[in-house]
């Protein structure tokens, strides 16, 4: 979780470098915050009249040559000092090390998908490992979307027509949220993801199990898709509406729509729903999820929704 | 000035002797003229202040509760294009700075009286425009980023003409005040004998000028991309989206100062006479608002340091915006040097002032967490802006005006206020401000993205305070402007100086008549001479 400026985080590197920077100016800050509000506050009671009292004498100064020289130079080193810590923990978490993951990014209207190296691809899931340098390499489909990291202090607008990064060192094995933070339309706070962090041996036994998915048979197939396309983010497998509804006892369901019609759910209905979701709006739902056309193969789409009638 | 004094009507209406429509819509004078900008400007201030607490009731619950998200994101922009285009912006400016210059200088009325209605006018052209866009619900939020403004069905491009209107009328307003401010001058009202006041405006208006035409032409540009398909901004057509964001921030930032310097000008007007002192560092005070001016053109790419940008870029932005901390600090050190040995009152206005110094104070020791690249990196986009710029915009400009508002009420309508209503409101404002605000901070360091409809669970706690501290704050506001509204009527009669100022506007009747002074006053010194001499300077 991340909090407040915690030095001992032990995330990444980059982490308790930048919680390092936040508490340099928390100190600096809280100096002058004391400065200026106890001398604000002290003088404003130490020197009040009564209402109605005559004013007093008070003496006529107009100013202090150095004193405003004072306080012109000081905040100037004092800031100064900032900018080059800020500066140097900067460098660091714009350079990636050379040996890096390389991982592809796309963004669209809302949703991440992960393209790793081997080819696989993933929907707001990522797998990597504890210990290995990762990059993404990011791009938008449409408009600007943002990937944000908040356990790891790190984000990156990604845009369309050129290709942005963020690398991360993650240390330590755990799910770590992914937000988006660039305002990308309705379905903005939906768009979030999760990076999972896994062990050396984890990591190697999932990238085994991945590599042949062809010897799962087509519903358990469709259930690792549902799984890593992110579906499970808005749509749950128990019964309770999340952001979507749930995708328990969906098939051959009659769903009421929001244009006041209602629909069989059959499988022509539940492929329409993943390739043109706003085609046929559920009643009470926003209008938010993300069109899985060139995100999801044919054969996946069926595999899903064989898994999606096994749901009860 | 005891409270509510009986309702008899104080004898002499000045300028506000004439009545009917077309004695306020075809007037030419300029405390009128900055009446009618008061008045539209707060309405906007009212109806974005709905929307805030519309935001901050649907914030209270993680999903999507009360109303839907795309509502949500209506709101959020309705709320950021009232409270910046017609509110903040040209409050204090349009409002207080038309009423106040000529008088503060000892002028019989601005420059240019004829295009200073003219300005009203196109101003409410503008809001019309504005208002008519609303038709198709907005939801770019007030930055108005591409591609997502080039390609979503709202009305962007109606709103773009009126944005253009109100920028107009800006510059306007503008220009109009520099040339009062160079040839307008009292006998003997030599620069450096200029109220406080009168040297943030000067700045003010310089921003204004150069600044607001880029406004404008960005958004001539996006609407050219949105009705012709340009592709100034659209990478599929070798534009680019990061282009928009130049422009738009190359405006949006130095007018950050349109809204504070009038603001920290209203402070330095009210700490002297408050304090019966001598304002501390005059000069450090009036070149400091043109440094501000200055720097602030330098420094728009501290909002882009995530943006894609490229680094060597940031790191300059990074570099000079530091330094706009100093000129700023010179200020803060200044007003806190006034007070020392001071024999203070603590009246409404100097309430006001001090807290606006407090709340600045906290707004601006934020601000290097922001300017920092490597803590930028992480507190970007979440509520630590958010709390950020309220604790600037409104802890700060907003909360100057307030002061203004007390200050120069009697000045205005000649009526006094409750002091008592005054003090309450006060409390209510302040105590709810800071929870609403202060909340955001830890937010945004736990990482809660700003613009967002729904959230995770565990930042709820946090939400609900801030929700519950809105209702305080509105309460307050809503308290403060009954008790002026209700002193517009009921109010006691106000004597021409009731806190015994040394400027030239109370050196006439309250409210002052129609051409200000019955004999233009010469000025032989400044006009922050309180306090003894203990021997004799400068
Ligand atoms: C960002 C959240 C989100 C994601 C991710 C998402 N959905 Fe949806 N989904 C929704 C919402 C909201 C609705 C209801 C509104 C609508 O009909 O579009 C919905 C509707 C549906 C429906 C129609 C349900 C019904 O009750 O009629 C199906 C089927 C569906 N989604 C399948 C999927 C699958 C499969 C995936 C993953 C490949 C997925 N969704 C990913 C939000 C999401
Ligand atoms: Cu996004
Ligand atoms: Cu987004």
């Amino acid at each position: 979780m991340p909090g407040f400026a915690a030095t001992n985080n032990t995330v990444s590197g980059v982490a308790a470098q930048v919680d390092g920077v936040f508490l340099f100016i928390t100190l600096v800050g809280l100096f002058f915050f004391v400065l200026t509000q106890g001398f604000l506050i002290y003088f404003a009671l130490r020197y009040r009249r009564k209402k109605r009292e005559e004013p007093a004498e008070t003496p006529y100064i107009t100013g202090s040559h150095w004193l405003e020289t004072l306080w012109v130079v000081i905040p100037s080193l004092v800031v100064l000092a900032i900018f080059i810590y800020g500066y140097l923990v900067y460098r660091t978490i714009r350079t990636p090390p050379a040996d890096a993951v390389e991982i592809q990014v796309t963004a669209r209207q809302w949703l991440y998908q992960f393209t790793y190296p081997d080819g696989r691809t993933a929907v707001n899931e990522v797998r990597v490992e504890v210990g290995r340098p990762v990059k993404f390499l990011m791009k938008s489909a449409d408009v600007i979307h943002g990937l944000y990291l908040p356990d790891f202090r790190v984000k990156m607008d990604i845009l369309p027509g050129s290709y942005t990064y963020l690398w991360v060192q993650p240390e330590q094995v755990g799910k770590y949220e992914i937000y988006c933070t660039e305002y990308c339309g309705t379905g903005h706070s939906v768009m979030r993801a999760v990076m999972i962090v896994m062990n050396h041996e984890d990591y190697g036994r999932w990238v085994k199990q991945e590599e042949k998915p062809e010897t799962l048979s087509l519903t358990k197939k469709g259930e690792k898709l549902t799984e890593n396309s992110g579906c499970l983010a808005c749509h749950s497998l128990d019964g309770t509406a999340r952001v979507g509804p749930t995708l328990k006892g969906l098939f051959g369901k009659k769903v009421a729509l929001a244009d006041g019609k209602s629909v069989v759910a059959d499988e022509t209905y539940i492929r329409e729903s993943i390739l043109e979701p706003n085609a046929k709006l559920v009643q009470g739902f926003p209008p938010v999820m993300p069109t899985f056309q060139g995100v999801l193969k044919d054969e996946d789409i069926t595999a899903i929704i064989a898994y999606i009638k096994t749901v009860k | 000035m005891p409270d509510d004094i009986a309702p008899s009507p104080p004898a002499d209406r000045g300028y506000l002797t004439e009545k009917g429509f077309l004695s306020w819509a075809c007037t030419l004078d300029h405390k009128r003229i900055g009446l009618l900008y008061l008045g539209t400007t707060l309405l906007f201030f009212l109806v974005g202040g709905v929307f805030a607490l519309l935001l901050r009731m649907k914030l209270m619950y993680p999903g999507e509760e009360l109303f839907s998200n795309k509502a949500y994101n209506v709101f959020f922009t309705l709320h950021g294009i009232m409270m910046i285009f017609l509110f903040i912006i040209p409050a204090i400016p349009s409002a207080l700075g038309n009423f106040l210059i000529p008088l503060m200088i000892g002028a019989r009325d601005v420059a240019f009286p004829r295009l200073n209605i003219f300005s009203y006018w196109i101003f409410l052209a503008g809001i019309i425009v504005i208002l008519a866009s609303l038709a198709s619900p907005l939801d770019t939020g007030w930055t108005f980023y591409t591609p997502y403004s080039a390609t979503t069905g709202a009305a962007v491009t109606v709103l773009s003409f009126g944005i253009f209107l109100v920028g107009m009328s800006s510059i306007l307003t503008g220009l109009n005040f520099i040339v009062t401010i160079h040839r307008l001058r009292a006998p003997g009202l030599t620069w450096f004998r200029l109220p406080l006041f009168i040297w943030s405006m000067y700045a003010t208006s310089i921003i204004q000028v150069l600044a607001t035409p880029v406004v404008g032409i960005t958004f001539l540009l996006l609407a050219a991309e949105r009705i012709f398909g340009v592709g100034f901004f659209d990478p599929a057509k070798g534009g680019d989206p990061l282009l928009f964001q130049h422009f738009f921030w190359f405006y949006s930032h130095p007018v950050v100062y349109v809204m504070i310097l009038p603001a920290m000008g209203i402070v330095s007007e009210i700490l002297p006479v408050f304090a019966r002192k001598p304002i501390f560092g005059y000069k450090g005070i009036a070149y400091s608002s043109l440094a501000i001016a200055f720097i602030g053109f330098l420094v728009w790419g501290h909002h882009m340091f995530v943006s894609g940008m490229s680094d060597v870029a940031g790191i300059i932005f990074s570099f000079l915006t530091f330094f706009v901390a100093v000129p700023t600090g010179v200020k803060v050190f200044n007003w806190i040097a006034t007070l020392y040995r001071g024999s203070i009152s603590l009246d409404a206005p100097m309430l006001y002032s001090l807290t606006f110094i407090f709340l600045f104070i906290i707004g601006g020791l934020t601000g290097p967490f922001l300017g920092a690249l490597a803590t930028n990196v992480h507190l970007h986009d979440t509520y630590f802006v958010v709390a950020h710029f309220h604790y600037t915009m409104m802890g700060g400009t907003v909360i100057g005006l307030f002061a203004g508002l007390h200050y120069w009420f009697p000045k205005m309508f000649g009526r006094m206020y409750s002091e008592r209503r005054a003090l309450t409101a006060w409390l209510l404002i302040f105590f709810g401000f800071n929870i609403t605000f202060f909340s955001m901070f830890i937010l945004g360091v736990q990482g809660m993205p700003r613009r967002w409809a729904e959230y995770p669970e565990r930042f709820q706690p946090l939400h609900i305070a801030s929700t519950a501290g809105s209702w305080f704050l509105a309460l307050g506001t809503v308290l403060m402007f009954w008790n002026l509204f209700r002193s517009l009527f009921r109010g006691g009669p106000a004597q021409p100086d009731p806190w015994g100022s040394k400027t030239l506007e109370w050196r006439t009747g309250s409210p002052p008549p129609t051409h200000n002074f019955a004999e233009i006053p010469t000025v032989t010194e400044w006009p922050y001479g309180f306090g003894k001499k203990e021997k004799e300077r400068e």
